[in-house]
């Protein structure tokens, strides 16, 4: 009968959709910071913030050094206690400091580098924040060290001194 | 101590009452053509026995009783006490104790006030409503008890967190929870009437009223809860598509679809499986919102503890009703001879089935934004975020066609009908679209497809403005809801288009100029409360037609637990609000200040009000009326 098929199908749906939430719930710390991925960087295409040029994920990092990127907005409370960190990475050979802009507006991003200094060698103007999506990026602020194309490490929440010494002994 | 001991054992006593109400209930069932009174006792009885419960707890918290772990883990002898009071349900364990309250006030009503049906659907109902009662009484004791010991005594308790100390907030729980529980009512009702084969006119006429209620609760919690996040979370905006606030719109989607589908079946004994669906999903909805926050599945304020043993047993609780729901649905329901394949296109059948399909559209993107997340890291541990891109690129566009069949819609008549007054629909069209562009025009970006938003939205406006002028379309309830909806779409719109603002860091005596305004900060004062200390800043700002304006915003650091928050300023006028707010910066003298102009953001709050009144005003309309 049909109705049975639809009763069965719909039941079935749910019991997915059951089994689903249930696994859900054992891993209920979804906001793990530091978590340790090596994951590729994902595929990604933006503007650059102080000129109009195009970029994309495959010519935006060298295989040479280690690249922060870090995920920020000028309206963000805590980007800026951690920019301190960032611009003491500013003059490191070894490591460069990129920016994805997210959802900010250029003005009040502009006024922000000018208060507390640049720190970013390039920065993605990510106004709709697509290209945060595309790092899976839990918000602002969020930071991922980058080498060979790979993210090693990524930090949710604003960088400290705890982390900025990791970094600095990653770097090494 | 003794509160404490009084509050639990009313609650387990409760409990026993609930499986004596089912005992009675199906023995009454099945052989009795008479109520039994002892029925309506019990159901007295249970009431009362939680409202000594519900009373217990307040006392404990009125007298900080800190041996109550729910007490000592929410409030502060500090507190003022109307927080003290407020905080009985800002927390996890009390806000179920809550629930269970209006649950039992629920039933009680719905038995005293229903008449004219049979006994049957009666108790049927009453069977289906102790079903949940069981599960949150069993809930309650089991996973989150409100009145656990702790032993030595503590002297001071964690206090409440100071986000939550907030008059609206205070408010918002309560009536977020008369709108979820009513649901309950209409989801056993419901059940009981497709049970016993009894969804019709008369049936949809007397849950018409339910429904009604839930949903004016629900729009008002929603609209408190919002407020609330407007000027205390200090970022500006009303509405953010965070899951806890999605959890809460799904249900309002659905019980407003379920209150136009109710008025079709009043009227014309078609759309049953649409009504029964609706009935069911919206509860469930309801549910799987109090699942998706309690369980800590999802982060946000109101995780009050990331316990997954609550989270399972709601979860198992969820499915259970779920599944016991579609089997009546499948077993017990007979679907009506003359379907909704019959309409014919132009009539207000059709139209609310298509608002039905609006509707559903809309619920699906918020329950897909929402639960996928969730879905996906379970199965592949990808992470992702759906934030407001997501949910305005699909909404927006679809609200178009949507407004402009709610502002012909209601003109049509049943079965068949045709469109009177072309003239003035295509005027006012004409009208909307003009105005709309000089509206927009000057701001370059995305002219179109704002132009055409805002006039659909002007379009539903003038519609039923001028329908307010002729009586001949005589539903006032609906026209005013409709009225208040299309000043809620155009205030957001316009609030989204002419919106502005700055930030800016500032040292005390220091002045910001942009082309329009200057924001000076004057000074800053220091002031002692009670539970904090409150840092104001004091800003005067001029604009370009050289008025001068003070705000002051301020900044409280609470002691218990200590917490900073910022409290925004906010002048309100009719045509704008002015919101400042500040925030420390780390180690300097600097504060960073946020300054917002926001247009009409009043006329969002008073449409929802409006919205509100439009049902109210139906639910006490005379039957008479055709």
């Amino acid at each position: 009968m049909k109705n049975k098929l639809l009763l069965i199908f719909i039941s079935l749906i749910f019991i997915i959709v059951f089994i689903l939430f249930y696994k859900g719930l054992q891993n209920t710390n979804i906001y793990t910071p530091e978590t340790k991925i090596s994951n590729k960087i994902p595929s990604f295409k933006g503007d650059l913030f102080y000129s109009d040029e195009t970029i994309n994920s495959s010519n935006f990092f060298n295989s040479d050094k280690f690249y922060l990127l870090n995920v920020w907005s000028s309206w963000c409370v805590p980007c800026r206690k951690e920019h301190t960190f960032l611009m003491n990475f500013k003059e490191s050979k070894k490591i460069e400091v990129v920016g994805i802009n997210y959802k900010d507006k250029k003005i009040n991003a502009e006024n922000f580098l000018i208060e507390l200094g640049n720190p970013y060698k390039k920065i993605i103007f990510d106004q709709e924040g697509i290209i945060a999506i595309e790092w899976g990026a839990y918000g602002v602020p969020e930071t991922f060290l980058i080498k060979d194309k790979v993210i090693i490490k990524r930090y949710i929440g604003p960088l400290d001194e705890k982390t900025a010494k990791e970094i600095k002994s990653i770097i090494k | 101590m003794l509160y404490s001991s009084i509050g639990y054992y009313a609650l387990i006593l409760g409990l026993g009452i609930s499986l004596i109400l089912v005992y009675f209930s199906i023995k009454n069932f099945q052989n009795s053509s008479t109520l039994n009174t002892r029925i309506l006792s019990f159901t007295f009885l249970q009431f009362f026995l939680v409202v000594i419960s519900f009373a217990c707890l307040i006392i404990s918290f009125v007298l900080s009783d800190f041996s109550n772990e729910t007490v000592f883990n929410n409030s502060h002898t500090t507190k003022p006490l109307f927080y003290k009071i407020a905080g009985t349900w800002g927390n996890h364990e009390g806000s179920l104790l809550l629930w269970l309250l209006v649950l039992t006030l629920f039933i009680l009503i719905f038995f005293l006030k229903t008449k004219n049906q049979p006994l049957k659907y009666k108790l049927l109902t009453l069977i289906f409503q102790q079903i949940i009662i069981i599960g949150f009484f069993l809930f309650l004791i089991q996973t989150s008890n409100p009145f656990n010991f702790i032993f030595p005594t503590p002297e001071e308790g964690m206090g409440l967190n100071p986000i939550l100390q907030d008059p609206a907030l205070a408010i918002h729980p309560p009536i977020l929870y008369l709108g979820y529980v009513g649901s309950s009512i209409i989801f056993s009702s419901a059940l009981a009437a497709t049970y016993l084969n009894l969804v019709s006119k008369v049936w949809a006429s007397h849950i018409k009223k339910w429904i009604i209620a839930s949903w004016v609760f629900l729009t008002l919690g929603i609209l408190l809860g919002s407020i609330w996040a407007y000027y205390e979370l200090g970022w500006g905006g009303f509405w953010f598509w965070d899951p806890v606030e999605n959890v809460s719109l799904m249900p309002w989607l659905a019980l407003t679809t379920l209150l136009h589908c109710i008025i079709v079946l009043e009227k014309k004994q078609v759309l049953t499986s649409w009504v029964i669906i609706l009935s069911i999903s919206t509860f469930t909805l309801s549910m799987c919102g109090t699942f998706l926050v309690r369980s800590g599945i999802l982060n946000s304020v109101h995780t009050f503890a990331n316990d997954p043993e609550r989270g399972l047993f709601i979860l198992v609780f969820l499915f259970s009703l779920i599944f016991i729901s579609l089997f009546i649905f499948f077993f017990f329901h007979k679907s009506s001879p003359n379907n909704s394949n019959s309409f014919f296109w132009l009539s207000k059948e059709t139209s609310i089935i298509i608002n039905n399909w609006f509707m559903m559209y809309f619920l699906s993107v918020v329950l897909i934004g929402t639960i996928y997340p969730i879905f996906l890291e379970v199965l592949s541990s990808q992470k992702i975020s759906v934030g407001p891109p997501f949910y305005h690129k699909l909404i927006i566009p679809f609200l178009i066609p949507f407004l402009m069949a709610m502002a012909i819609g209601p003109k049509l008549k049943w079965i068949k009908s045709n469109i009177v007054d072309k003239f003035y629909l295509v005027l006012f069209f004409a009208i909307s679209i003009v105005l709309s562009f000089l509206i927009v025009k000057k701001f370059s970006t995305n002219l179109l497809i704002n132009t055409i938003l805002v006039s659909s939205a002007l379009y539903l406006f003038f519609i039923t403005l001028r329908d307010f002028f002729i009586r001949k379309y005589s539903n006032i309830s609906q026209n005013i809801a409709h009225f208040g909806f299309s000043l809620l779409i155009l205030s957001i719109l316009l609030n989204n288009l002419f919106s502005s603002e700055i930030i800016t860091n500032l040292k005390v005596g220091e002045t910001f100029t942009s082309s329009k305004t200057k924001i000076v900060f004057k000074s800053i004062n220091q002031k002692q409360e009670k539970n904090y200390k409150s840092i104001i800043a004091n800003f005067s700002i001029e604009n370009i037609n050289q008025k001068i304006e003070d705000l002051s915003p301020e900044l409280r650091i609470y002691n218990q637990p200590n917490i900073v928050t910022s409290e925004a300023d906010i002048k309100t006028t009719l045509l704008s609000d002015k919101f400042i707010v500040i925030n420390i910066v780390q180690n300097q003298d600097y504060f960073n200040v946020r300054y917002q102009v926001k247009p009409f953001m009043l006329w969002i709050w008073i449409s929802v009000i409006v919205i509100s009144f439009g049902g109210l005003l139906s639910f006490f309309k005379k039957e008479h009326e055709k």
